[in-house]
């Protein structure tokens, strides 16, 4: 199944991904990572085509898009 | 012996910075710099190089600021206001260590002022001119000849040290007409070696990053120190200066650039009468030939400093000679004096030394 | 399972300094990813501006220039004029491109200078903190209009590819927006457009793009995607104001 990796390093919680997403695949974590925001996370598994409109709107190049 | 050639200063300006290999210039019109711009339309294409005329003056040292940054040599000239508006650019220049080189034909102000040669730009020139802690070479040539020649070195010294080079010249120098001999041979822009710093084809090589700026904590501190060092050694070893019958001299006269042809007229004037008066005339004004004007104040105890501005070179010379030695003032602020008038001023003084 | 999509070469890999949701980092990637498919990335040089991308010249793999507020186009032309073999593009914000440096704006346009120019309106000054942009919408506050923006006060808002569309030195012009992922998509095939119009020395090309800044306006970065849409598109119609096909 295709999936989504957010590097949490990266990511800063802006929520464009999961807006964009068009399965609402997509959520916030309820932990905070090392740069203290939310990142984003694969919320539902089976549910990502691989479509990479999320990596589209990403500002940070946070998501990797593996198919 | 090369063969001489009867110029305007602007256009001896413009073919000496092209025969030093110039190959970009950008500018605007002011009077009295026109020249410069006109010569340079046709004469760039010819050896290959680009011409424009850009929509500003602003616009012109940026776009200089854009072509130095490729390793090439480049010429932007203006006159005093026109001078002011690309300071920010200069001052940027400064900042990425760019040779870049311009001239100044210097004009009557403050504000638009008038047309006619003036000086009143000496201490925009010999201190930086723009924002922030920087310095530019200052050449100052008194003939039409030396506007032919002095580019190259402008170039050069610029290069050696990463900092722009300026000529300083005025409406006079700019408009009269001379026989010109240039003392060096034309530079094939490709017998140069491209700096290790230039922007372009950036093939099996890292990124270079061309920039002013160093926002890191400390950083920008550590550059200018850096930079601070250079200058003092341009201080120490690029000052270039005339010293006429100073050795016997009771008087020297201090002038720089069209001031100093009249105050030789006057010192040969009081040569012929029996007095014992003295020319210095620097040729950089920075780096100020301070050593040189200050071991001719070891013996020479009274100083006329002739100058077209309030009293702003006067300056530089009163710093040299740290109050070994009296210096008197004669300003014409936007005025030409005639050799006549400058006599008569050493003779005042004269008199007066004991 | 294999990645789709690998970080473009012509970016440094670094995490960016700009805030959350802000389009900057979006633009960047798609220049880089062009950089990377038309293979030009050693021949490139950027010229970043004054503005929150002060910091392009440090996100760009390629040779880079930073330079005056406004002058971008003309440190530009110095370029591209010494160097015509380079590929040059400039970077500006709003207030870099349609205030301190619309001369240069108007008259690199005007000559047609064969370099490409990625705009970023969003309305606002970000480096500075949310001043009011020549760009900045009647009625939206701003630090220096916190009453909002008055006709009577500030006059209007700039249109720059309706602006230049008057010259014919402009050869390529379009509006496009961030704001929504099928809008970055499009986003990419304009700025992709505007650098082959440089390698096949068509002339001036620039684009548009309406971006959001959410720290200065206020919001969240959904809230400022969908003022983008919202809000922004009205008065910023996206489109191709000038293409040298037409």
């Amino acid at each position: 199944m295709p999936e989504i990796r957010v590097d949490e390093t990266r990511c800063k919680g802006c929520e464009l991904c999961v807006t964009a997403c068009p399965l609402k695949c997509i959520a916030m974590s309820e932990t905070f990572s090392v740069t203290g925001y939310y990142p984003a996370k694969l919320a539902k598994l089976e549910c990502c085509t691989g479509c990479g409109l999320c990596a589209q709107i990403c500002p940070d190049l946070a998501i990797e898009v593996w198919k | 012996m090369a063969e001489k050639i009867l110029m305007k200063g602007n256009e001896a300006l413009a073919e000496g910075a092209v025969r030093a290999g110039c190959r970009f210039f950008a500018g605007y019109p002011i009077t009295p710099q026109n020249e410069v711009p006109e010569y340079m339309s046709w004469r760039m294409p010819e050896v290959g190089g680009s011409f424009i005329q850009a929509e500003s003056e602003v616009a012109a040292i940026n776009m200089l600021y854009g072509a130095s940054a490729t390793g090439i040599r480049t010429m932007t000239s203006s006159s005093s206001p026109g001078i002011s508006l690309k300071q920010e650019g200069i001052s940027y220049c400064a900042g990425a260590d760019l040779p870049i080189f311009f001239a100044n034909v210097v004009r009557g102000g403050p504000g638009l002022g008038n047309i006619a040669a003036g000086q009143g730009d000496y201490f925009q020139s010999t201190r930086g001119g723009g924002h922030g802690d920087y310095y530019t070479i200052v050449m100052a040539p008194n003939c039409v000849e030396e506007m032919g020649n002095f580019p190259r070195r402008c170039y050069e010294l610029a290069e050696k040290y990463r900092l722009p080079a300026m000529i300083l010249a005025d409406a006079i120098l700019g408009q009269m007409m001379e026989p010109v001999e240039f003392d060096f041979e034309p530079v094939d822009p490709k017998t140069l070696k491209a700096p290790d710093w230039a922007l372009g084809i950036a093939a099996g090589r890292e990124r270079r990053i061309v920039r002013s700026y160093d926002l890191r904590e400390g950083k920008l501190e550590l550059l200018n120190l850096e930079r601070m060092e250079r200058y003092r050694k341009i201080q120490e070893k690029e000052t270039l200066h005339e010293n006429r019958q100073t050795d016997d001299a009771k008087l020297v006269v201090a002038a720089y650039g069209t001031s100093s042809r009249i105050a030789a007229g006057a010192v040969k004037m009081a040569r012929d009468k029996g007095m014992k008066v003295g020319l210095f005339r620097p040729i950089t004004l920075w780096p100020f030939p301070a050593k040189a004007l200050a071991a001719i104040a070891e013996h020479v105890k009274n100083f006329l400093v002739v100058e077209m501005s309030m009293g702003q070179f006067v300056e530089d010379v009163r710093l040299a000679v740290c109050g070994t030695a009296r210096v008197d003032l004669y300003a014409r602020p936007a005025g030409v004096p005639s050799a006549d008038e400058v006599f008569t001023e050493i003779e005042k003084v004269y008199q007066g030394i004991r | 399972m294999k990645l789709i999509n690998k970080k473009p070469a012509s970016l440094v890999d670094k995490p960016m300094r700009y805030c959350p949701g802000c389009g900057h980092g979006i633009v960047h990637r798609l220049i880089a990813e062009i950089m990377d498919e038309l293979d030009i990335r050693e021949r490139t040089v950027g010229v970043a501006p004054v503005g929150c991308a002060v910091f392009a010249d440090e996100y760009f793999n390629c040779d880079m220039i930073q330079g005056p507020h406004g002058r971008g186009p003309a440190i530009a032309t110095g370029i591209k004029r010494s160097k015509p073999e380079c590929i040059v593009f400039s970077y500006q914000g709003d207030g870099d491109l349609a205030s301190i440096g619309m001369a240069e704006t108007v008259h690199s346009a005007a000559r047609s200078e064969n370099i490409t120019i990625i705009f970023i309106n969003n309305a606002i000054y970000g480096m500075t903190g949310g001043q009011m942009a020549p760009t900045t919408l009647l009625g939206q506050t701003s630090t220096t209009c916190p009453a909002g923006r008055s006709v009577a006060v500030n006059g209007y808002p700039i249109k720059v590819c309706e602006m230049l569309a008057q010259l014919q030195g402009a050869r390529y012009l379009e509006r496009t927006a961030v704001s929504t992922a099928p809008g970055v998509i499009k986003t990419k095939k304009a700025i992709k457009k505007a650098f082959q119009n440089q390698i096949d020395c068509v002339g001036f090309s620039m684009v548009e793009v309406l971006s959001m800044c959410p720290t200065n306006w206020g919001m969240t970065p959904v809230q400022g995607a969908r003022f983008v849409d919202e809000k922004m598109t009205p008065v910023y119609p996206l489109g191709v104001f000038r293409s040298p096909e037409k």
